[in-house]
């Protein structure tokens, strides 16, 4: 390849010189490496994971006995609604979002991703806003009005104080964070494969990715839309969601529910493509399916978009309206089955080994199983307007969500955990932590559907005694704290993985897909080779060459690729790597200051404006390779 | 065989990708797409709303179509002078290239100059975002398309800059293409909005019963 004369670029006067160091803080704050922004996000997501957690037992205790007085019922709106958000917004989403960033390039045979500094953006605004959102607890004014945030409940007439200012405003400044992320990820999945890997030869987690990522790039927006409008409302007196002044506050139903039905295939479709990778891994068998996994994700991702008012049925829209929602709805649940029986496919007949990864998947297929039912069960809008505000809605979503979600991001740390540390942890500690997690779970959750069927419903401080409810509450309020042991001891688990370094090789569990090619960790530039692509699980047919025929009965399959990947692979001689740079911190600390001067005053705007084009500035200015001294 | 390969190894000079698109742009059509749906929800949240004002001034009493026509005109032509820009630039016409960019500019800054005479005229009749559900969606809607604008505005600013200085060339043409992109779909997006809000509402009155209501 011959080196291109050097383009001449504008250039932005540096403040101080292009960072450059490996190690420190400061590695950490300029760093563009996929894999170090995506423990970053791990790290950040885990800790919040444990303050919603925290959020969590409080309800509990509050709940564990009749008429308890544990918490005022202000606290107790707060901390249902902080506790829903940071879950969705800064647990699950950003918890998939590491992996992500972690695997997608490693899984693709890439380098990075397609937009390195853009990805390093998106985590110091997820950062910058879940701390601001976050902080409004310090200001002792934390959102109350849910995490739906209904209106008019959520105007400034019925909650005056700032804590759904800081709600929206947290919202919308996460939604850049994952909009320009899911930018980011669809393009380095398009573009950036390895030679020979086209699309049907992507592994599931890849492509349930992409399906999530543009999901997020559709859905993000109209939260946004719903925020703004929100906004305004609440800080310039327009009148979107005010009834008084022409608006209608069921619209704020229909545009959040836009947004949030998809969202909940946001959640679920990355956990998904983690079992759809554990599963075949461990029964040494591919993917059952692998078209049909990989469709009905898509299906999924699409008919997503036509079901939202399966949230309203009890609002009022009308025969037609809920039985058009009620159909989709119903119809959703094919595709999802089909994964259901793909995974079970999977299993059947395979040598299966029971380790921790294992467990959670499997875990994750019982429990997402139950909390679908429960979901087609809600499908019929009679049958929702009994379920309607109950805590049976509660079970449901905590058996897809934490049962399925959460179990399903469990079962990727065990599994990916020797790839990005390049330890085990610990198998007997594992097994006790999916164990006490599952069974706290269940106790958690299952009777809440009982519960919910008996009419206890849902978001309410307190209850009356003599409701029959107490003996039911008390045991999910034991199962909580059950759950709450399983998580300290995966916490434990790392510290012991951390003290005993277990050493895993490269591929430890016998992988199927390119990850496991390289070291663990991987050297920062991934692949010291771009590997060349032929089938799909590629890495497997080149330890195992003999069970391409096994596979492939018809052989021959695309002979030709090969001529075609020899020539393109003659010039990856050169490595490069992105440059580190200061610009995404400095631009995600304009974009948090922005954030904050609309929670307090133009002033802090007016700040966040000139900061924010340095960052831009500078940021477009900076070639993504300085030139170096030795000409390439 | 042997020639496929030396094109193929030229396009991956250009464009190591997967499909041969360059990153940037398909990232910027991805954009796009995710701004389909800021817009799209905020023009069904306007045309849902539409004649649901309870009080004035109604859309009727406001708009002007023939001044917002020549807002619109303009507006599309500065999507041409993109056009013309781009292919001078892509002919090493570098002149050329900054004037009409600088034309594309200086026609977005008419633009909004228009925009900024409408709302002062309509806050001088009475109409502000907190009169009534037309003046909300009104001014949210085409405020949010101003701001699209001005970005667009700020970015070709910097582009003209770069093109006068002659580090935007037409090696990388593909940086005002992408702007391009973005510019021109933010025509588009005036074209629905001037044909929802000025060509279909135009002659919306009070809606019936309304003065039964307020007065």
């Amino acid at each position: 390849m011959t080196t291109k004369p050097a383009t001449k670029s504008l250039v932005f006067p540096r403040f101080f010189p292009r960072p450059n160091s490996k190690t420190g803080i400061w590695s950490w704050i300029a760093t563009v490496d996929h894999k170090k922004i995506g423990t970053l996000y791990g790290i950040t997501s885990f800790f919040w994971f444990i303050v919603a957690g925290l959020e969590a037992l409080l309800i509990r205790i509050q709940l564990s006995q009749a008429n308890n007085d544990f918490l005022s019922p202000d606290m107790y709106n707060s901390l249902f609604t902080m506790h829903g958000t940071t879950m969705i917004f800064l647990v699950v989403m950003p918890l998939s979002a590491a992996f992500f960033n972690w695997l997608i390039p490693l899984q693709i045979g890439a380098r990075d991703v397609a937009f390195p500094r853009l990805n390093a953006l998106s985590y110091w605004i997820f950062l910058f806003g879940s701390i601001l959102i976050n902080f409004s607890w310090i200001t002792g004014e934390a959102p109350n009005g849910g995490w739906f945030g209904y209106a008019p409940n959520s105007g400034v007439t019925f909650n005056p104080g700032k804590g759904m200012t800081y709600w929206v405003v947290g919202l919308n400044v996460l939604g850049i964070s994952s909009i320009a992320a899911g930018l980011n990820f669809v393009t380095t999945i398009i573009n950036m494969r390895a030679p020979g890997m086209s699309m049907f030869k992507m592994p599931i987690f890849t492509w349930m990715t992409l399906v999530t990522s543009i999901l997020i790039i559709l859905a993000l927006p109209i939260l946004a839309v719903a925020g703004i409008q929100l906004q305004t409302d609440r800080i310039y007196g327009t009148h979107f969601f005010n009834s008084l002044g022409g608006g209608d506050p069921v619209m704020w139903q229909h545009i959040f529910w836009l947004f949030g039905h998809p969202e909940v295939y946001i959640l679920i479709l990355p956990a998904m493509g983690i079992v759809s990778e554990v599963l075949p891994t461990f029964a040494r068998k591919p993917i059952f399916g692998y078209s049909f996994v990989v469709f009905a994700g898509a299906v999924i991702g699409f008919m997503g978009w036509f079901v939202w008012s399966h949230h309203m049925f009890t609002v009022g829209l009308g025969p037609a309206a809920n039985s058009a929602f009620s159909i989709s709805t119903m119809l959703i649940a094919v595709p999802t089955g089909i994964k259901i029986f793909n995974w079970l496919g999977t299993l059947w007949g395979g040598s299966i080994r029971f380790n921790t990864a294992m467990l959670f998947s499997l875990g994750f297929i019982a429990m997402f199983t139950i909390g679908g039912l429960s979901g087609v069960m809600h499908a019929s809008p009679p049958t929702d307007a009994q379920q309607q505000d109950t805590y049976f809605v509660v079970a449901h979503f905590h058996y897809v969500l934490f049962g399925g979600a959460l179990l399903g991001i469990f079962s990727g740390i065990y599994f990916w955990w020797p790839k990005f540390t390049g330890y085990f942890l610990n198998e007997k500690i594992g097994k006790l932590n999916f164990i006490f997690m599952l069974i706290g779970f269940n106790i958690q959750f299952g009777p809440m559907h009982w519960l919910g069927m008996d009419g206890m419903p849902r978001r309410i401080y307190t209850y009356a005694e003599n409701m029959g409810w107490e003996g039911s509450n008390l045991a999910a309020t034991i199962g909580g704290f059950i759950l709450g042991v399983g998580v300290l001891l995966f916490i434990y688990n790392v510290i012991y993985s951390m003290i005993h370094k277990e050493v895993a090789g490269a591929d430890p569990w016998d992988g199927r897909t390119l990850e496991w090619s390289t070291s663990s960790p991987p050297p920062e530039h991934d692949f010291d080779e771009i590997p060349q692509v032929k089938f799909r699980d590629d890495f497997w047919f080149k330890k195992y060459p003999e069970t391409i025929k096994e596979y492939y009965e018809h052989g021959e399959i695309e002979e030709d690729t090969e001529d075609k990947l020899s020539e393109k692979s003659n010039h990856e001689d050169e490595i490069h790597l992105p440059d580190m740079s200061y610009y995404p911190f400095i631009l995600g600390v304009g974009i948090a200051i922005l954030g904050a001067g609309f929670l307090s005053n133009i002033y802090i705007i007016a700040i966040s404006v000139p900061i924010m084009i340095w960052g831009l500035l500078g940021w477009s200015m900076e070639p993504v390779n300085d030139p170096h001294p030795d000409g390439h | 065989m042997s020639e496929t390969a030396v094109i193929n190894n030229h396009q991956d000079e250009i464009e190591n990708t997967s499909t041969g698109l360059s990153n940037k742009k398909l990232m910027m059509w991805l954009f796009l797409a995710s701004d389909v749906m800021f817009f799209g929800a905020f023009i069904s949240t306007y045309l849902i709303y539409r004649g649901k004002s309870l009080v004035g001034p109604y859309p009727s009493e406001v708009l002007d179509i023939p001044i917002t026509t020549v807002s619109t005109f303009i507006l599309l032509m500065s999507s041409l002078a993109m056009v013309l820009a781009l292919h001078y630039l892509k002919e090493n016409e570098k002149n050329k290239a900054t004037l009409w960019i600088l034309g594309v500019v200086l026609l977005g800054t008419i633009f909004m100059g228009f925009q900024f005479y409408e709302f002062n005229h309509f806050a001088h009749l009475g109409l502000t975002p907190r009169t009534n559900i037309f003046g909300t969606t009104f001014f949210i809607l085409t405020g949010l398309h101003g701001g699209h604008v001005t970005i667009g505005i700020l970015w070709m600013a910097f582009l003209a800059y770069g093109s006068h200085k002659g580090t935007l060339r037409s090696d990388n043409a593909i940086d005002l293409e992408i702007a391009g992109l973005y510019w021109h779909f933010v025509d588009i997006v005036w074209i629905i909005i001037f044909t929802v809000i000025y060509l279909i509402s135009a002659n919306d009155m009070p809606p019936a019963g309304s003065e039964l209501l307020i007065h």
